[in-house]
C-alpha cells in the first residue's frame, strides 16, 4: 500500500489541525439537527406528497417572491449599511459618534414590533413593498456594523499609496477601500439575505405572501406539519444557493491583515456642503427605523385600557429574557469558536464546507427549528426537554453564523505572524491558541456574543415552543398580549424589550465603529 | 398514521449529532412524572387559549384545590403540532384548546385518554366529542360583524352564501388563516358538500373579499368604517369595546347572527382533553371539573363574552341566548378533516 502515505498526506492537507476540525464539527452538528429532522420527516412524507406540495404554481410564486424580497432587502440594506458606515467612519460628518449609534440601534427593534408600528401608523400599509421597507430598516445594521468595523481597522497605508500615485479620493475609495471591505460587505449582506428568508414577524403582520408565511400558515391552517416541513426544504435549497453564491464572491476577495504597529486613524474625506445632505440622510433613516416604532409604542401606552399584570411580572419576564439569551449566546459562542478559528487559521476545503454548513439552518423559520428540537428533545435528549438548555441549543442552531462570522473576522484581523512567532519559540498549539490568538481576537468574539445575545432576546417562534413550561420572556409576553389585541398591555413589554436590547446594541456600535474612546485599535 | 421506523432512524441520527455536540449537560428535569392514581397535587396544562383570557380561572383553581398548575401558553395550532410531535412522552396532562378542530387533530393521533360520561354529560351533546375524547368548555358563534352606518338592517343577508352577491363586492373582511374561519369552512363542507363550499370560497375571492390576519383586525376595521362587514366570532366586538374602554352599544360594529340554521352561524367550542398519561390522574380530572363548574362558566360568560355550555349559567348581557340561536346541526367531531379544507382555501386563492 504505497499510496496510503500519499492519501494520508492529502487528507492532512484537507484536514489541517484535526483536533480543531473535530471540535468544529461538533458545532456544525448542532446547526444540522433541524436539517436531519427535516430530511427524515420529508422522506417520511413520501415522494408523492413532496411533489404535490413543491411542484405547484403556488410554491413557485412563493419562492419567487421570497427570493425577490431577499434580493430587494439585501440590496437596499447593503447600500444603506455601506453608505452610513462610510459617512460615520470616513468623513467629517458632524456628530459622527451619535450617528454611529443611531445606525446600529434598529437592531434592537424586533421585526414584528416594527411591523406593528408601521401598520398602526400608515393606513393600508401592507404587502411586498411594505415588508421590504420594514425589513430593510430593521436589518441594515447587519451590514453597517461589520463594514464600519472594517473601515475603521483597514490599513490606511494602501489608500495613502493609491493617493500618492495620483488617484482621486473617490477613485481610491472604489478601487482600494471597497476591495478591502468586500468580505465585510459580503458577510453582512449574506446575513441580511438569510434573515429575510427566515423572518416571520414582519411578513406575517404586513401580509407579504412569502415562503415563511406559507410554512406558518400550513401549521395554523389544519395542523399540517408535513406540508410546512416540505415547504421549509425549499428554504434550505435557497440557502444553499445563496451561501454558495456568496462563497464564490468571497474567493475572489483579497484578505488584508494589518501587521504590527498601532492602528492609525484613516484620513477623513471632506464632504463640504454634502455634509448636510449626508447628515439629513442619516437622520431620515433613523427617524423611519426608530422614530416610527417609538411613536407607535408611546401611542400604545396611551390608547386602550388593558394594563400589564404587574411590575413583578414585567421584571420576571425581563429576567427570563436575559437568562435564556445569555445561555443561548454562551452556548453559541462555545460552538462557534472552533469553527471561526478553523476558517481563519486553517483554511481548507473541509473548513469551508463546515463554515457553509453552519449557515444552512439560519434561513429556516424559528417554528421549524422549534419543532425539530421538540422532536430531538423528546426522542434523544429527554432530560433536556423544556429546559433552558434545549432552548439555548435552538438559539445556537439559529444564530451560529452570526457568531462564526464575528469570530472569523476577529481572528483574521489578528495577524497570524504573532502566532507563528510563538510557535517558533516552541509553544504548543493549544497554548498559542490560549495565550495569543484568543486574547487578540477577544474583542471581536465579545462583539459576536453580544450580537447573538441581542438576537436571542428578539426571537419568538422557537422560544414559544421550547421554553420551559411556565417561563415567560418579554417576547412571549408581548406576543401573548398582542394576539388578543391588548396593545396597551403589550406596550411595556415591547418597550422594555427594545430598551434592554438597545444597551448591548449601543455598546456594539460604539465598539465596532471605533467611535468609543480608546476604540478602534 | 406515523410509522415507527423513521423515528428510530432519526433518533439514531440525532443521537450521533448529540454525542458530537454535547459532551455532558446535566438536566435537572426528572423526566415525565408518571401519572398514577395518587394525586401529586400538580398538573401541566398546555393552553392554546391566551393567558389574559384564562389565567384568572386557573388561579381560582389553584387556590381552591391546592393543586399547582404549570401552564404553557401558545397558539392552539402550534400547541396541537407540539403535542403531536411529543406523542406519548408529552409532559402535558391536559390540553385546553381554542377550537374543536385542534382537539380533533390531537384525538386523531390517539393521544387523549377519553373522559367519563359524568363529565361529558354536563355539556349538551352538540358541544362535545361523540367518542368522548374531549368536551367543550365555552361556545363561540360565527357572526357577521357590520358597520351600522354602512349596512342598513334590512340589507343584512339571510345566508353567508349571499356574500358573493355584487352588492358585497370588496366590502367583506375574512381571515382565511384563522382557525375559526377554517372550522367554519370545514363545517360548510360537512353540511353542503365540497362543491358548494368551493363555490363560496371562489365567490368570496372573486367578489374581492378583504383578507385580514385575524378576527380582531376585521372588527377594528369595521368599527372604523374601513370595511363594511366581516366574518368573525361573536365576542370580538366585546373585546374591542373593552380595549377602547367603551360599551358594545357605543361601537359602530354590530353582530349579525345568520338566521335559519345557516352555516354562517356555526357554534364552535373551546374545549379540553386529558392526555393519555394523565388518564387516571385525579388532579387532571379536578381541573376539568373546575372548568365545567359554575364559577368558571360564569367567568367565561361575563369576562370573555363566550357562551357558557353548562346548564344554568347566564350568558353576557346583550347577547342572544345560545338556545335562541338557530344554529346549524353539525357534529363538531367531524371538523378534523382540515387537510382538504386547506387545499380548498388555497385553491380559492384566499390564502
Amino acid at each position: 500500500m504505497a499510496s496510503t502515505a500519499v492519501v494520508r498526506r492529502r487528507v492532512r492537507r484537507m484536514l489541517p489541525r484535526p483536533a480543531l476540525a473535530a471540535v468544529a464539527t461538533a458545532g456544525v452538528g448542532v446547526a444540522l439537527i433541524p436539517l436531519v429532522y427535516l430530511g427524515v420527516r420529508v422522506a417520511d412524507a413520501g415522494w408523492a406528497r413532496i411533489s404535490e406540495e413543491v411542484f405547484t404554481a403556488r410554491t413557485g410564486q412563493l419562492t419567487a417572491r421570497s427570493v425577490a424580497l431577499a434580493g430587494v432587502v439585501t440590496a437596499a440594506s447593503t447600500v444603506l449599511g455601506v453608505a452610513s458606515a462610510f459617512l460615520v467612519t470616513r468623513t467629517d460628518l458632524p456628530a459622527r459618534r451619535l450617528f454611529g449609534v443611531l445606525a446600529a440601534l434598529p437592531l434592537a427593534v424586533p421585526s414584528y414590533v416594527a411591523a406593528f408600528a408601521w401598520v398602526s401608523t400608515v393606513e393600508g400599509f401592507e404587502g411586498f413593498w411594505a415588508a421590504a421597507l420594514v425589513l430593510t430598516l430593521t436589518s441594515y445594521p447587519y451590514v453597517f456594523l461589520p463594514v464600519a468595523a472594517a473601515l475603521t481597522s483597514a490599513d490606511p497605508a494602501q489608500e495613502e499609496v493609491a493617493r500618492s500615485l495620483g488617484s482621486g479620493p473617490w477613485h481610491t475609495f472604489i478601487t482600494v477601500t471597497l476591495r478591502q471591505i468586500r468580505p465585510a460587505v459580503g458577510a453582512g449582506a449574506l446575513l441580511v439575505a438569510l434573515y429575510v428568508l427566515s423572518d416571520f414577524g414582519a411578513v406575517s403582520v404586513l401580509r407579504a405572501d412569502v415562503l415563511t408565511r406559507a410554512v406558518f400558515t400550513s401549521i395554523s391552517l389544519g395542523f399540517d406539519r408535513t406540508g410546512a416541513l416540505v415547504l421549509a426544504t425549499v428554504l434550505v435549497a435557497l440557502t444553499l444557493l445563496i451561501v454558495s453564491g456568496e462563497q464564490l464572491t468571497r474567493r475572489r476577495a483579497a484578505r488584508y491583515a494589518r501587521l504590527g504597529g498601532a492602528g492609525r486613524p484613516p484620513t477623513r474625506l471632506r464632504l463640504g456642503r454634502l455634509r448636510w445632505l449626508g447628515a439629513s440622510g442619516l437622520v431620515g433613516t433613523g427617524a423611519l427605523a426608530l422614530g416610527v416604532p417609538a411613536a407607535s409604542l408611546a401611542r400604545w401606552f396611551g390608547e386602550g385600557v388593558s394594563r400589564p399584570g404587574s411590575l413583578t411580572g414585567l421584571a420576571t419576564a425581563a429576567g427570563n429574557s436575559l437568562t435564556v439569551s445569555a445561555a443561548g449566546a454562551g452556548l453559541t459562542m462555545l460552538l462557534a469558536l472552533p469553527l471561526g478559528l478553523l476558517g481563519a487559521r486553517a483554511p481548507s476545503p473541509v473548513a469551508v464546507v463546515l463554515d457553509r454548513l453552519a449557515y444552512l439552518s439560519h434561513a429556516l423559520p424559528g417554528l421549524v427549528i422549534g419543532l425539530s428540537l421538540v422532536f430531538f428533545g423528546i426522542n434523544v435528549a429527554y432530560p433536556l426537554y423544556q429546559s433552558v438548555w434545549l432552548l439555548a441549543l435552538a438559539y445556537a442552531a439559529l444564530f451560529l453564523p452570526l457568531a462564526v462570522a464575528a469570530v472569523g473576522t476577529a481572528a483574521l484581523q489578528a495577524p497570524p505572524a504573532l502566532e507563528e512567532v510563538a510557535r517558533s519559540l516552541g509553544r504548543r498549539r493549544p497554548h498559542v491558541l490560549r495565550t495569543v490568538t484568543v486574547p487578540l481576537a477577544a474583542p471581536g468574539i465579545g462583539a459576536g456574543a453580544v450580537l447573538v445575545f441581542l438576537t436571542c432576546m428578539k426571537e419568538l417562534p422557537a422560544t414559544l415552543l421550547l421554553r420551559p413550561t411556565g417561563m415567560d420572556t418579554l417576547a412571549t409576553e408581548l406576543w401573548s398580549q398582542t394576539s388578543v389585541s391588548a396593545y396597551a398591555a403589550a406596550a411595556p413589554y415591547a418597550a422594555l424589550l427594545v430598551l434592554l436590547a438597545a444597551v448591548p446594541t449601543w455598546w456594539l456600535s460604539a465598539r465596532t465603529s471605533g467611535l468609543a474612546p480608546g476604540g478602534g485599535s | 398514521m406515523r410509522t415507527t421506523r423513521p423515528r428510530g432512524v432519526a433518533s439514531v441520527a440525532m443521537g450521533t449529532l448529540l454525542a458530537l455536540s454535547l459532551a455532558a449537560c446535566g438536566g435537572e428535569s426528572e423526566g415525565a412524572q408518571l401519572a398514577g392514581q395518587v394525586s401529586d397535587k400538580k398538573i401541566t396544562v398546555y393552553s392554546g387559549r391566551s393567558e389574559s383570557l384564562v389565567k384568572p380561572v386557573l388561579d381560582d383553581f389553584q387556590e381552591a384545590s391546592g393543586i399547582t398548575i404549570e401552564v404553557r401558553y401558545g397558539e392552539t395550532a402550534a400547541m396541537a403540532a407540539q403535542l403531536q410531535e411529543e406523542g406519548r412522552r408529552t409532559p402535558a396532562d391536559v390540553f385546553l384548546a381554542q377550537d374543536a378542530g385542534a382537539l380533533g387533530a390531537v384525538a386523531g393521533e390517539d393521544l387523549f385518554a377519553g373522559l367519563p360520561d359524568e363529565v361529558l354529560d354536563k355539556v349538551p351533546a352538540a358541544y362535545r366529542d361523540e367518542g368522548g375524547e374531549w368536551v367543550g368548555v365555552t361556545g363561540r358563534s360565527r357572526t357577521m360583524v357590520y358597520n351600522v352606518d354602512q349596512v342598513a338592517e334590512e340589507d343584512l343577508p339571510a345566508s353567508v352564501f349571499d356574500l358573493t352577491e355584487p352588492q358585497w363586492k370588496g366590502k367583506v373582511g375574512v381571515a382565511p388563516t384563522n382557525g375559526s374561519f377554517q372550522a367554519f369552512v370545514t363545517a360548510m363542507r360537512v353540511e353542503h358538500g365540497d362543491k358548494r363550499t368551493q363555490e363560496l370560497l371562489d365567490g368570496l375571492r372573486a367578489n374581492d373579499a378583504q383578507i385580514r390576519e385575524g378576527n380582531g383586525p376585521i372588527v377594528a376595521d369595521v368599527d372604523k368604517g374601513r370595511l363594511a362587514a366581516g366574518l368573525v366570532n361573536h365576542y370580538y366586538v366585546y373585546e374591542l369595546a373593552k380595549e377602547e374602554g367603551t360599551s358594545v352599544d357605543a361601537l359602530k360594529a354590530k353582530n349579525h347572527f345568520f338566521p335559519n340554521g345557516d352555516i354562517g352561524a356555526l357554534v364552535n367550542v373551546s374545549g379540553i382533553g386529558v392526555l393519555k398519561g394523565a388518564g387516571d390522574d385525579p388532579d387532571a380530572r379536578a381541573f376539568v371539573d373546575h372548568l365545567l363548574g359554575m364559577p368558571a362558566q360564569t367567568y367565561f360568560a361575563q369576562e370573555t363574552y363566550e357562551y357558557p355550555l353548562v346548564a344554568g349559567v347566564a350568558s353576557a348581557p346583550g347577547l342572544p341566548k345560545l338556545s335562541s340561536l338557530n344554529t346549524p346541526d353539525i357534529d363538531l367531531g367531524d371538523l378534523d378533516d382540515l387537510q382538504t379544507t386547506i387545499e380548498m382555501i388555497k385553491e380559492s386563492g384566499l390564502a
